[in-house]
């Protein structure tokens, strides 16, 4: 099992959201978040005064799949993100060593 | 009462209601300019510096500022029977005027207005009891003597006397374009410096909440239509003049701000548009009932330009006017008081001749002789005051306070529940 965290622009939610639902994968925790990976910030003027803003709104996503899922979320969600533009955002993966569902208590990947 | 006399009632009653609609205006405007973390002290700042000076006007304020002048002088009006409205109920209206008291209520936001103006200086760091006590020494030995100066004009039957700008002098400033305008800018240069600058100037953030900022700033321009309007005093051609100069002023001023911020520095923004706005508006403050309609486009178009020109100058000369009271309201407000020797055009309500309608230069020479005695008294006049809290009760908050913001570390709230993280 594995963990997938992805930081995106946040108009990357609906098309990954529309993606991930296409290759079956329906769950997943977002997150409002800020941040910026080698771009900095951006430039805002405001009356002539330059302003570095340099955390930026993003969205990041969670989801838990199962090891045989991986590539097609890991498609998925790169497809649904990728515009090309600086700012587009990274995804990594983790192990994940126990899931418990809370309703049924199925464990692992019955709980997936 | 005459008709006439209720007529130019209902008038002046709606005006100080529009006028009063600046209050929040200014509030809101200012507020959504501070930071995240101040909006709530700046909005405080706004509405206790416009208290105060509401108190003191009904006290002695009104006698100082429109009372019949000390000796003659045309330097104070003298406030002895006036004190605290009261003689004012019961007095006689002479036919086709407009009641005293309700003159005075007019004023009275003129005088909180300015007082609010000069509160965009002191965003984030100034305790909030040395702003109130600041408010109450600035429009006792400022605001007051200036406004006499200027709007306290010599009754037809010479009964009483006015001030020595308004009478004696000869200049012409309508609304306020020196008493209310420069005068503010003036204190607000003066306190910033005395205050110091904010930690991290000139890279202290970006505003708090631009929509706030410019619903105050709407609210700002439609309240300015009782502002200028209303110093016609009644229903006349003046106040149409003025009306249509007034939003024409600030349509141009707009226009102004955003050619040249286009220009320099590659994009027209909302914050330009609300600036030029103000720019504008305050341009033609003085110069409402003086010029033509054409003459007012210029005098916004050109306010506005002025007003984006000068902001930078906080930063060549290193004082923190935080929200721009300088330049959007000292400099527009010296230009539309010098603009009309230029363009004043004798077939206004004013009827004076400016320069580019045969005008003599004796015109020039009062507005000049206006601009540079308000410019000194109010510049003095304010050090003196800054330096004296400055060295007793002190004026700026704790680096703590400034820190977490005054919102909280002062008034004990947060406007947003929302957290911060931009740089």
């Amino acid at each position: 099992m594995k963990l997938i965290t992805a930081v995106l622009q946040p108009s990357a939610l609906a098309p990954v959201k529309a993606a991930l639902a296409e290759a079956g994968i329906t769950g997943m925790t977002v997150y409002e978040a800020k941040g910026h990976g080698a771009q900095a910030g951006k430039v805002e003027v405001y009356r002539s005064q330059k302003i570095l803003v340099e955390f930026l709104p993003k969205i990041s996503i969670e989801v838990i799949v199962t090891d045989a899922t991986l590539d097609a979320a890991l498609t998925a969600i790169s497809e649904g993100a990728h515009t090309g533009q600086i700012g587009d955002g990274k995804i990594w993966v983790s192990e994940v060593s126990r899931v418990i569902r809370v309703r049924t208590g199925e464990t692992d990947e019955d709980a997936v | 009462m005459d008709i006439t006399s209720q007529v130019n009632t209902g008038w002046m009653l709606t005006a100080t209601v529009a006028v009063t609609f600046m209050l929040p205006g200014l509030a809101l405007y200012y507020g959504g300019l501070s930071r995240t973390k101040n909006i709530l002290n700046t909005v405080m700042v706004v509405f206790g510096g416009f208290a105060v000076t509401a108190v003191l006007w009904v006290l002695y304020g009104y006698g100082l500022t429109l009372g019949d002048s000390a000796g003659g002088a045309g330097i104070i009006g003298n406030p002895s029977g006036l004190f605290g409205l009261t003689s004012l109920m019961g007095a006689p209206t002479p036919e086709g005027a407009v009641p005293a008291i309700l003159i005075a209520v007019f004023q009275l936001v003129f005088a909180g207005l300015t007082v609010g103006i000069i509160g965009g200086a002191v965003e984030g760091r100034m305790k909030f009891s040395a702003w109130l006590i600041f408010s109450g020494l600035w429009a006792t030995l400022v605001y007051f003597p200036v406004a006499h100066w200027v709007f306290a004009f010599d009754s037809d039957d010479g009964s009483t006397v006015g001030g020595w700008i308004a009478n004696r002098v000869g200049a012409l400033d309508f609304a306020g374009g020196t008493a209310v305008h420069m005068n503010a800018g003036v204190a607000a240069l003066v306190l910033a410096v005395f205050l110091g600058r904010r930690r991290d100037f000139p890279a202290v953030g970006r505003p708090g909440n631009l929509p706030i900022a410019i619903l105050g700033g709407g609210l700002l321009m439609v309240g300015w239509y009782g502002f200028n309007g209303g110093s016609s005093g009644g229903i006349d051609e003046s106040a149409g003049v003025a009306l249509t100069n007034t939003l024409i002023a600030a349509c141009s001023g707009l226009l102004g701000w955003l050619i040249v911020e286009r220009l320099r520095r590659g994009s027209a923004t909302s914050l330009g548009a609300i600036s030029g706005v103000l720019g504008g508006l305050v341009g033609i403050t003085p110069a409402a009932n003086s010029v033509s309609p054409v003459g007012a486009v210029v005098i916004g178009l050109v306010a506005g330009m002025i007003a984006f020109f000068t902001l930078g100058l906080k930063e060549r000369f290193g004082y923190d006017d935080a929200l721009d009271a300088v330049a959007i309201h000292m400099f527009p407000g010296i230009f539309g008081t010098l603009a009309i020797a230029v363009l004043a055009d004798p077939s206004s309500p004013a009827g004076a001749a400016g320069l580019l309608y045969g005008g003599g230069l004796g015109l020039l020479g009062a507005q000049v002789l206006a601009v540079a005695a308000v410019f000194v008294y109010t510049f003095a006049v304010t050090a003196l005051i800054a330096w004296v809290l400055k060295t007793t009760i002190g004026l700026r908050a704790s680096e703590t306070q400034e820190r977490a913001g005054l919102d909280t570390s002062i008034h004990a709230e947060t406007a947003y529940e929302v957290d911060d993280i931009r740089s």
